[in-house]
Formats: C-alpha cells, structure tokens, sequence
C-alpha cells in the first residue's frame, strides 16, 4: 500500500514505525514534514524564533522517546505533536510541571483496530478541511483563542469588536467545527466509554 | 457517575489552546479527570490544535537542526521513566490525581486551616495570580458570603452543594463570576470538599479591581 505523503494515514504509520521499531527513516520523515510547522506554532503563540527552536529539538527528541506510548486510536499525529508541543512550551514558560488529567484506567490496551485508526485519520483530515473552511472571520478568531496567548477581552482590544460578538463568534465557529468532528469525538472515546457503560471511580 | 454541571466548552478550548493559568490548569485537568464526556469533548478541542497545526506555515530551521536532535537522542540512554507515563489505573482515591500531584498526597494529607464557621480550607501553591484551595464546608452549612475579584470556578470533589434550585456533587462544576448571586449550602450527611479556584484570565470583566479571593483567604 502506498500513501501520498499529504495523507495522515502515512504520518500515523511512520510515527507508528518509530515508536515499534525506532525507524530512524520515519522520524527523520516526521521531523522534515513537522519540524517547521511546529516551529512556527510555537512562534505564532508568542516565542522568539530562537526559542521556539529549542522548544521544537525538544518536542522531536519527545516524540522519538515517546513515539511507543502514540495510540492511533486516540489522536492524530498532529493532534499528538501538538499536545507535546503545548505542554513542552507550558513546562518551559513555568518552569513546572503541567498538570494533566488523569488518565484512563483500562490498563494496557489491545491493539487499535486498524478500521479504526483509519476512520480517526480521515476525521482529522475532515476537520483539518472544516477549519479551513471556516468563514474568514470565525476562523480568524479561533486562531486567535489558540494562538495567541491572549485572553478573550484583550483580543477585543485588539480587533475592536466588543466582547459579546467576539464570544458568539468564538461560539458559532465552535459549533461548526463540533459540527464537523461529531464523528471524530466518538472515535475518540477510548473503548468501554461508551453511554451506559457506567465508570465507576469510587 | 453522571455529571450533571460540566465544565464549560471556554475552560476546554483554553486548556487545549494552553491558555489557562496554572491554577486553572489545574481545575480542569482534575474535572476531566472526573467527567469522561469532558475528557471526549477536550480531546475534540485538541483535535482541533492538531488540525491549526497541520494548516500553519512553515518556519525556517536552525542549520543542522535534524542532526542536533539525533545526536541529543543517541547521545542518552533511552529514558524508561516514560513508562511510568502509561495508564497507572484509578484507585480509590478521593482526590483525582493532578490534585493528588498538587498537594502532595490524598485527602488524609492535606493539611486544613480553618476560616471560621467550621470551614476549613488548604492553599494549593500555584505559580501565578491565580489561586486553588480546596474547601471543606461541614455538611448542612452555608459557605461563607463572598464576593468575586474575577471568575470563581469550584467543583465538587466529596459530598454535595444546593445553590437555589441546583444541586452540584462529585464532578459538578459551578461557575460564578462578580455577578452571580449564590448562595451554596452544603447537603447533609457528608462534609462538602470542594476545589476552588479564582483568577482572571477567562476575565471577561477584566476592568473590574479584584476585590477577589481575601475574604477566604482571612
């Protein structure tokens, strides 16, 4: 089977190639194809381009070591990187530890189906393509939510817009993009998590 | 469990953008802890990241910067303690674990100051101006009248509240910012633990003096 390299399916298998056999040609493939885009994620959310440099080596050198615990199941390949790329710019600023929710108690879990990983992989191709598509205006201000590291009213000092227009915006592009992932989140929630399968956790 | 008074989509979307502050962090990574339709709902936001991130442009790398990341990983021994990282399972703890992780340990060892009335708080150190406590309010009281500085987040971690017509337990999470009038009292039968946590980055009333936290902080 062949994949363009545009195809996120192709990312979730060099990745996964990584993680199970330390393919340094997958890595290396990852790193050229991710590398700069995350560089520039981070310079977007407010990094010095030196800094955001070093930010990137160390989400890369993380995602070599880390590359074994990726469940294609659960998230995409950017999805990861960008949690990695998140927490590792977080850490830094903090100098801490991120506290991160707790995670699921299922143990180790079997092998992802492979009809799953590739129905989560076109999900994330599809809301990659709805945020795309979002109207200019909505787009531009989720980016911002994301992006800057700025709060909700100082974004309003910035574009002008009183606030209550830029929370129904904010709102209304969540709604689309909910929209467009219904089909994602599902395939996000891990496998017992089912309504009425009850959790208990006391 | 059913959480009936999730945490709201705005406390998500920022905490998958990595916009909160550390106390605030720590909120939501402990309602999620203890709510997996919110955990479903986060990972959709960091669904979203992942798409914002495969769409950005390009930045310009540092000259031989793959070969610097390959040499810092074959320069160290394969780092084990990742493994730690995976699933350890949920006990039978009160407290979810990034609280646990804050405080140091569970509820047997946090250590209560009390603010009168029988209530007893504990301040979780945190980072920035934001602050978390945890509350402990005796079963069929009324939490102390307080104002707001900015926004109140508090999520219920043992017993229950009753705010007028509402009834918030183990996961719920109520949101109060200088507007909200309410008037939590806690049910009887259990002392009412609560994680509180106020701060301003969500300020939506960022103009307003933060009169805040220091009347619980007496």
């Amino acid at each position: 089977m062949s994949f363009m390299p545009n195809d996120e399916a192709y990312w979730t298998n060099q990745l996964v190639a990584v993680g199970a056999e330390r393919d340094r040609a997958a890595f290396e493939s990852i790193f050229r194809h991710y590398a700069p885009r995350v560089k520039a994620f981070l310079i977007r959310t407010g990094l010095s381009p030196s800094a955001a440099e070093d930010c990137m080596q160390d989400v890369m050198v993380t995602v070599w070591r880390k590359a074994h615990l990726f469940d294609p199941g659960r998230a995409s390949v950017a999805t990861w990187l960008f949690t990695i790329a998140r927490n590792r710019k977080i850490d830094i600023i903090r100098k801490a530890r991120r506290p991160e929710p707790e995670e699921l108690p299922w143990g180790p879990e079997p092998e992802p189906e492979q009809a799953d990983v590739l129905a989560l992989a076109q999900d994330s191709r599809r809301l990659a393509q709805a945020v795309a598509q979002l109207p200019p205006k909505q787009r531009d201000l989720v980016e911002r939510a994301f992006f800057g590291d700025r709060t909700h009213s100082e974004i309003a000092a910035d574009t002008g817009l009183p606030l209550g227009t830029i929370k129904s915006r904010i709102r209304l592009a969540i709604d689309r993009l909910r929209h467009a992932m219904e089909n994602e989140v599902k395939k996000a929630v891990p496998v017992g998590l089912e309504p009425g399968n009850g959790v208990e956790d006391r | 469990m059913t959480v009936t008074h999730p945490i709201g989509d705005d406390m998500l979307l920022s905490y998958a953008a990595g916009n909160l502050s550390t106390a605030q962090d720590l909120m939501v990574a402990t309602a999620v802890s203890l709510d997996d339709e919110a955990r479903v709902r986060l990972s959709g936001f960091e669904a979203m990241g992942g798409a914002l991130l495969d769409e950005t442009e390009v930045a310009p790398l540092r000259d031989g910067a793959f070969e610097d990341v390959m040499s810092r990983i074959m320069g160290t021994a394969p780092d084990d303690t990742v493994h730690t990282d995976i699933k350890t399972g949920r006990t039978d703890c009160v407290l979810p674990k990034p609280l646990r992780d804050a405080l140091g340990g569970d509820l047997n060892d946090v250590r209560w100051s009390s603010v009168g009335l029988g209530v007893k708080q504990a301040i979780i150190p945190t980072d920035d101006e934001g602050t978390a406590r945890l509350l402990r309010i005796p079963a069929g009281q009324a939490m102390p009248d307080h104002g707001h500085g900015g926004m109140e987040v508090t999520l219920v971690l043992q017993g229950a509240f009753r705010d007028g017509d509402e009834r918030f337990a183990r996961g719920d999470v109520e949101m109060a910012d200088d507007e909200t009038e309410h008037m939590p009292v806690a049910d009887l039968g259990e002392d009412c633990i609560c994680l509180v946590v106020t701060d301003a980055p969500l300020r939506f009333n960022g103009l307003l003096p933060k009169l805040a936290q220091k009347f619980l902080k007496i």
